[in-house]
């Protein structure tokens, strides 16, 4: 079955929306970004400690689009864009924040993203600092992330395990799709 | 030596670097997506200092967020300052922190971890 971007995203848009985009991710739409959340946030009455791992986790995820996000694939019958990624932050009713984020990648990159999500998954906090600290003292990553730091950063401020789905979009190309919860 | 002054934005924290008082502030949140531009100059500057720094340099640090992007540079800041004291000038480093603010606790605690200069923890009650 074909991959449906927009049965996707409507999927994860369900529950309290703070904040949702798909689209280009610019430096532009960053900012524009972080202002609505942080906005939302304070509406949402959230307290202080929440509110801080979410926008932490927030700025992390987005820019991890910004980085990362390859172009809508040629061949896909989607509408083509420079870049694309979709972000979808929701408070589901009784349930901890979610942030969802889908982008294309290259299938020469997918292996590398599931095998670092499931090596981050079956850490333990304890293991995940270390390893956190590790990468960072070495220095053996770019100023735009790579080493996985993010993706630490990420599970060491959630503490709860990410889950992915990789559906196939062309021959080249799949869709990647995130949820980190924070509670 | 200049002092630079940085003022703080959405996304680049407060900064002030003052050769003449041996004072380093960086203060608020540091979430750019190239960090690398922005901590260059300071990375330069603490480089100059470094070759004739005051007795006592004083290193404020109190951020409110920064990303993964932000966290090497300010790594390159602290060895800066770590060869600044490997070279017996005395450098004190206070690590201000939120009072229910584990995770930016928890960050003092990783450059620690990795930099041979005492820290000191300064929780701020609100």
């Amino acid at each position: 079955m074909r991959f449906d971007l927009d049965k996707w995203y409507l999927k994860k848009s369900e529950g309290d929306v703070l904040y949702k985009y798909r689209g280009s991710i610019s430096q532009v739409v960053v900012i524009k970004a972080l202002d609505t959340i942080e906005k939302n946030l304070n509406l949402a009455d959230a307290d202080n400690k929440i509110r801080r791992k979410v926008f932490s986790v927030f700025v992390e995820s987005i820019q991890n689009l910004f980085h990362h996000a390859d172009n809508i694939p040629v061949n896909s019958n989607m509408e083509l864009s420079d870049t694309f990624g979709a972000i979808v932050l929701v408070c589901e009713q009784n349930s901890p924040y979610r942030i969802s984020t889908g982008n294309f990648v290259h299938l020469d990159k997918i292996g590398n993203i599931k095998d670092r999500i499931d090596q981050v998954n079956s850490l333990s906090e304890e293991e995940i600092k270390m390893l956190y600290r590790e990468i960072l003292g070495k220095g053996g990553f770019s100023p735009k992330g790579g080493g996985g730091l993010g993706i630490l950063d990420i599970a060491r401020k959630t503490g709860n395990k990410m889950e992915y789905n990789i559906y196939p979009v062309t021959d080249e190309f799949v869709f990647f799709a995130l949820d980190v919860y924070i509670s | 030596m200049e002092t630079i002054i940085r003022e703080g934005s959405p996304k680049t924290p407060y900064v002030r670097l003052d050769g003449g008082n041996g004072v380093i502030e960086i203060k608020g949140r540091s979430i750019p997506e190239n960090s690398v531009e922005f901590y260059k100059p300071l990375i330069e500057w603490l480089d100059k200092y470094g070759n004739s720094p005051l007795e006592l340099t004083s290193v404020n640090v109190q951020l409110e967020y920064f990303n993964t992007s932000s966290s090497k540079c300010i790594l390159d800041i602290f060895k800066k300052l770590e060869l600044t004291h490997k070279k017996g000038n005395k450098v004190e480093i206070n690590w201000y922190y939120e009072e229910d603010d584990e995770d930016m606790f928890e960050a003092g605690e990783d450059y620690q971890s990795i930099i041979n200069i005492p820290f000191k923890m300064i929780e701020m009650v609100e």
